[in-house]
């Protein structure tokens, strides 16, 4: 299994075998402490053309607990983007400072043309550089996917078998198409709930019909309130409305607050992308299955894992 | 063989004469030839060129088909022209006889010749090389290189 050097662009480059690789690297991390000494010497390039809390402060304080150091824009104003630079001849110029590169762009397909563009100045001669795709567009956002399964793992013990719901904005959300991509390699029960003209798209569907998936489609947040072992919550983006009479018809059927929760098994566990607006009460925080926080804290071993995979300090 | 009007043509009141050196691309839709000798810019050329619309077709009920003197595809050309027409056929023409015959047939990848079809793609906002992979040649379907969006026939667009 090679990871030095990897680009990680898509969710779909990746195998099984591959993401164990990745969790039992974040799990020994997680065990035994970060090495501080790991990664001493290399330089992190941070490119964050769009806002992020997450992505971009775990990847930061992964490289930071592995002794690298790191450089970044958060936003492009102050760079020259705003002078109308290209990705490219920003690529081709952080490429010098950095040992890999963590970007987020608003364009659909930026990180495989990033990976392109240090792929084709390797031929030049230079080093490659890898890319790590922290979002692109409303394409894909391939390590979130990685730390949901590794927060799924973590909880359930298991990925294999279970029955997974995702609920909210599935026609739009990446999370959720990434995610189920990710899970058919599990053989996972998948329910989906959504108003209708936010069920999870056709493309989506023709994936998991091609291999074989049993996937549901739901109405209700109840539907699924018993029988699921992890609720995915995602946010309904009032923009994504023709009209704001259908928003508010639909509003309050997605969301979740502790009455509703108490109804799951124990062993339940609630997640979230994040950030959330009012999808999940607050109430639901002081549940034992509410774990979005703890999602978002898995990041750190998660991506620790693939920065020392990718950058050779581990194989 | 010879590239010239038989009396078969004749019989069905075809006006398309033989070329002597050049380009004939058969087979094409009826209603793209005009699109493909507007790609091809052969407007715009000294040489003959003749456009036959809804020409009757044995195999298809009708055709259009174009002669082109003195002028050889190139490969982009070739590729383009397999997107409008995939049942498309070309005859290389030297000295009135056919020197090769070829159906048209899309490529596993195409380079720089059919736009993505989603406006947020990194190949329609900056000065990239479109790069499209054909995962299904019946019906077709192309599929981004970038952004992973499928493209189905009735919507591809070419490069301009």
């Amino acid at each position: 299994m090679n990871f030095l050097n990897r680009d990680v662009v898509s969710i779909k480059d990746f195998t099984k075998d591959e993401f164990e690789h990745i969790f039992k690297t974040a799990e020994k991390m997680e065990e035994r402490g970060y090495d501080s000494a790991l990664l001493r010497g290399k330089k992190v390039g941070l490119l964050f053309y769009e806002p992020s809390t997450r992505t971009r402060m775990s990847f930061d304080a992964a490289a930071h607990a592995l002794g690298a150091e790191t450089i970044w824009f958060a936003g492009v104003e102050g760079t020259s983007v705003m002078k109308g630079e290209t990705l490219k001849d920003t690529i081709e110029t952080v490429a010098n400072y950095v040992d890999l590169i963590v970007m987020r762009h608003p364009f659909d397909g930026s990180a495989r043309w990033a990976a392109d563009v240090t792929t084709n100045r390797a031929k030049r001669g230079h080093k490659k550089v890898p890319i790590i795709n922290g979002g692109d567009g409303k394409n894909e956002h391939p390590t979130q996917t990685m730390l949901d399964l590794y927060s799924i793992r973590k909880t359930q013990g298991r990925i294999d078998g279970l029955a997974v719901a995702m609920v909210g904005d599935l026609k739009y959300g990446r999370t959720v198409h990434s995610l189920s991509y990710a899970l058919s390699l599990y053989n996972c029960k998948l329910m989906y709930v959504a108003p209708d003209p936010l069920q999870i798209p056709e493309h989506v569907e023709a994936f998991l019909k091609r291999k074989n998936i049993d996937y549901f489609k739901h109405s209700k947040i109840e539907d699924i309130i018993s029988i699921a072992d992890v609720i995915y919550m995602t946010r309904i983006q009032k923009e994504r409305f023709p009209d704001e009479n259908e928003y508010n018809k639909v509003k309050g059927i997605f969301k979740i607050n502790r009455a509703l929760l108490s109804r799951a098994k124990p062993t339940t566990r609630l997640m979230h992308p994040l950030p959330r607006v009012d999808e999940i009460s607050v109430d639901c925080d002081e549940d034992p299955r509410a774990y979005y926080f703890e999602q978002a804290g898995n990041g750190v071993p998660v991506r620790a894992a693939l920065l020392s995979l990718i950058m050779g300090a581990i194989e | 063989m010879r590239e010239k009007t038989t009396s078969k043509d004749a019989k069905k009141g075809l006006m398309v004469r033989p070329i002597k050196d050049g380009t004939v691309i058969d087979h094409i839709p009826p209603g793209k030839g005009i699109k493909i000798a507007e790609m091809l810019n052969i407007f715009h050329q000294d040489s003959v060129v003749i456009i036959g619309q809804n020409l009757e077709s044995t195999k298809y009920g009708k055709k259009d088909l174009i002669k082109v003197e003195n002028k050889y595809l190139r490969s982009d050309e070739y590729n383009k022209i397999s997107l409008i027409a995939p049942n498309a056929t070309i005859n290389i023409i030297k000295d009135y006889s056919i020197q090769e015959k070829k159906k048209v047939v899309v490529p596993d990848v195409l380079e720089d010749v059919a736009a993505c079809i989603n406006a947020n793609c990194i190949s329609n906002k900056e000065p990239v090389p479109s790069r499209m992979y054909t995962v299904s040649r019946a019906p077709l379907i192309l599929v981004c290189h970038y952004c992973n969006f499928e493209c189905k026939e009735n919507l591809i667009r070419l490069k301009t």
